[in-house]
């Protein structure tokens, strides 16, 4: 990855960024967010198969926007969140540089956001092919079947909340959760409590969740809720043929509308 | 009382759980469908693991549930009537099977929940609890119980220390009344301890815990704490699979005039944990609590409990999303 | 089962159904008196959480309805409420939850007997799935019970 690396020298020596945050192997080798401001350490950028975290969810952090201006190393997931957070206004194409990389690897060249605007166009922006398959047997269960899947797998939640705080699209210095005026949901990690936190995570991320995975890649105790927020943007193309974070003008589809949206269930 | 050694063979061991599976409640360690370890209660012996490095969750919650009621309420037009809880209904049980990092822990939560008032919810819970530890025949890169002052084979917390031997079979460490009482309730299944040879991992020391306290002591304003706490993501995953962690939040919840007051595990990760009222928030950026979590175990901890907040057990950073490593930043701290 | 009375609570909007159901009231319609209505401005304000709500407190049955499509007092605020439901559904179903306790609907304040007839069908329908025990089981279910079944 010596483009990467001599690209991230050039804006920290050029003064271009402050900081570039991307990906280096950690002492054990484990692959970590790196945070980078003198170019002299912007040898230990690395970019390769293991690095699968949504850097984007630092974009929105008062102690990372703090630091200055930000080059943030972006796979497609990566882009389409920062694409996304534009068009919610949470941050500004001005603040930031995109060191793009191709789906192999490639670093790409994203002058500006028109560039990675026709990036994000010619790209597969369905859901990744393994959660595909998963999320397809999942939905041929019956629904007591489907319901006793779910009621196993969140009984494991702790509500330790890192599949919100993984999230880039969970940038709410408040989240709903916290709110105990009224108490919309039970802050309590049990049946009702972890279900109740999940369906308010999903629901929250519909039109707006860009299929990263970080969610379910963060859990500490493995329960697949990214499946979740999957599904619904499987569901948001199918009703409204929308992806989210195609474009920095996009309207949220939860609160948009067409007077023709197709449903059959209302009477 | 003084440690008494004796032998448990093999086959032995699946005799001595399933007549305590019998008639209390065991806590024992199962490889789940995930392949991770897992602490279930009751669980066949076949299923039981010998061979567990560390499960994704401490076994905490046995003496610190992660909701735990506290007494239920029920308002009429002028008061509220209190029920309280009946701890005389806490149940038995048998942690079985677990390592010496996660047994000293309980030591390390009573010097917190035991500190001047003695919390009786917890205190009950851990009366009843009786633990028959394993000590470590296998481990990872991220333990580190010799770093703490602890070792695989530390008996600290354990009633009875369960050690593999080369041959296979177990040696019994018996270090207190209450696993006495275990085993002399099953005199047949215990044999004199002839073979001393066991099977017992390594694990490299990383950092002296002595110097990190001592370095913490002025490290308050140091840049270390931003420079390393940057990509915290502010979860509170290394807290709640945490054997130590033991910050709670309390809740009321209500439902027409009845309702509970509880409490549930809480993160010092957490931006809301230390949000006033009035707006100000004292730890408002992720450095600022990443600090309180290192200084709050290596150093507040030593200094107010005499006990170090930390065992070990590696499962904050083996459980972190973003590899925030406690082993790695301690050995930097040490070294600032 | 015969004594099961269903408990269904109906969340409404201020200017289509509950003024239709004022007039089922006022032109001497009888319907089934299980129904708990709670008025709302519109139903671009009924959170989906406010449906979880009414099932954790004990509803067997659900009632959301609002203004006919282009009648919003709000113009949009069903437009909005319909999208939200879409989702919703889609999500319930894949989490197994059972989505027959809720009835959509859209009733004008012109619609009396209409709106007897959507909580009849709805009363009659929840009366045949029973109680939602698996619903009120789960909130039940105390942390103690389930360390006991793990």
């Amino acid at each position: 990855m010596d483009n990467l690396i001599l690209r991230a020298k050039e804006l920290l020596e050029n003064k271009t960024v402050q900081v570039v945050i991307g990906y280096e192997a950690g002492p054990t080798g484990v692959v970590r967010p790196a945070f980078i401001s003198d170019p002299a350490n912007a040898d230990s950028l690395i970019y390769d198969e293991r690095c699968v975290q949504n850097l984007a969810v630092y974009l929105t952090k008062p102690e990372v926007k703090h630091l200055g201006r930000i080059a943030i190393v972006s796979s497609l997931p990566v882009m389409r969140s920062i694409m996304m957070l534009i068009s919610e206004q949470q941050i500004s194409y001005d603040e930031i540089v995109v060191l793009g990389i191709s789906a192999d690897g490639v670093l790409l060249d994203i002058a500006d956001l028109s560039v990675m605007q026709g990036y994000i166009d010619k790209s597969d922006l369905s859901n990744p092919v393994k959660y595909k398959e998963l999320l397809a047997e999942l939905k041929k269960l019956t629904p007591a079947e489907k319901f006793e899947y779910w009621q196993k797998e969140l009984s494991k939640c702790i509500k330790c909340y890192a599949c919100r705080q993984a999230c880039p699209m969970c940038y709410c210095t408040r989240c709903t959760v916290e709110v105990n005026q009224p108490q919309w949901i039970s802050v309590q990690s049990n049946a009702h409590g972890n279900m109740e936190w999940h369906i308010l995570r999903a629901m929250h991320l519909a039109g707006r969740c860009i299929s990263c995975g970080e969610c379910g890649r963060a859990c500490p105790v493995g329960i697949p809720c990214h499946l979740l927020t999957m599904h619904l943007t499987d569901q948001v193309y199918n009703y409204f043929k929308v992806y989210a974070g195609t474009s920095e003008k996009m309207n949220s589809v939860m609160s948009t509308y067409e007077p023709n949206d197709k449903e059959s269930f209302i009477v | 009382m003084e440690t008494i050694r004796k032998l448990i063979r093999k086959q032995s061991l699946e005799k001595l759980y399933n007549n305590l599976a019998a008639n209390r409640k065991v806590y024992a360690p199962v490889i789940a469908a995930d392949k991770k370890a897992e602490y279930k209660y009751n669980p066949g012996f076949a299923d039981v693991t010998f061979d567990h490095i560390r499960s994704t969750l401490s076994v905490k919650n046995i003496v610190f549930p992660k909701v735990e009621n506290l007494f239920f309420y029920e308002n009429s037009k002028t008061e509220s009537t209190i029920t309280d809880i009946d701890l005389d209904k806490i149940p038995e049980v048998v942690l079985w099977g677990a390592h010496p990092c996660d047994n000293a822990a309980f030591d390390t939560l009573r010097s917190i929940f035991c500190w001047d008032t003695k919390d009786e919810f917890f205190s009950r819970r851990l009366e009843k609890l009786t633990v028959i530890g394993l000590g470590c025949h296998s481990s990872d890169e991220y333990c580190f119980c010799t770093s703490v002052g602890l070792s695989p084979s530390s008996s600290r917390g354990s009633d009875i220390l369960l050690t593999k031997l080369q041959t296979g079979d177990y040696q019994a460490e018996i270090l207190t009344a209450k696993g006495n009482e275990i085993v002399s309730s099953f005199p047949d299944l215990f044999e004199p301890l002839t073979d001393e040879k066991v099977d017992i991992t390594e694990v490299k020391q990383k950092f002296s815990h002595k110097q990190v306290t001592e370095k913490l002591a002025g490290a308050f304003e140091h840049e270390f704490w931003i420079a390393n706490s940057l990509r915290c993501i502010g979860c509170g995953a290394c807290a709640y699979v945490c054997p130590t962690c033991a910050c709670f939040d309390i809740q009321d919840e209500t439902k027409g005039k009845n309702g509970k007051r509880y409490r549930s595990w809480d993160s010092c990760g957490f931006g809301l944990f230390t949000l006033h009222t009035s707006g100000h928030n004292p730890r408002h950026v992720q450095s600022q609590r990443w600090r309180q979590r290192i200084m709050h175990k290596f150093s507040y901890m030593p200094d107010r409990n005499e006990s170090l907040g930390c065992v070990g057990c590696g499962r904050c950073s083996s459980g972190c999303p973003v590899d925030m490593n406690i082993a790695e930043q301690l050995e930097a701290l040490q070294n600032i | 089962m015969s004594d099961f009375e269903p408990k269904i609570v109906a969340f409404v909007c201020n200017w289509c159904t509950y003024a239709g159901a004022d007039l089922t009231g006022t032109s001497r319609i009888k319907y089934a008196s299980n129904v708990k209505i709670i008025r709302f401005p519109c139903t671009g304000r009924i959170d989906f959480m406010l449906l979880l709500k009414a099932f954790s407190n004990g509803a067997d049955g659900i009632i959301v309805s609002g203004c006919h499509p282009n009648d919003c007092h709000y113009t949009s605020g069903n437009f909005h409420a319909k999208r939200r439901w879409i989702m919703f559904k889609e999500l319930m179903d894949f989490m197994g939850i059972d989505m027959s306790r809720i009835t959509f609907s859209w009733v004008s304040a012109a619609e009396g007997a209409r709106w007897a007839e959507v909580v009849n069908t709805t009363v009659t329908r929840i009366r045949e799935l029973g109680p939602y025990v698996s619903y009120k089981e789960l909130v039940n279910k105390s942390v103690e019970e389930e360390v006991k079944n793990g």
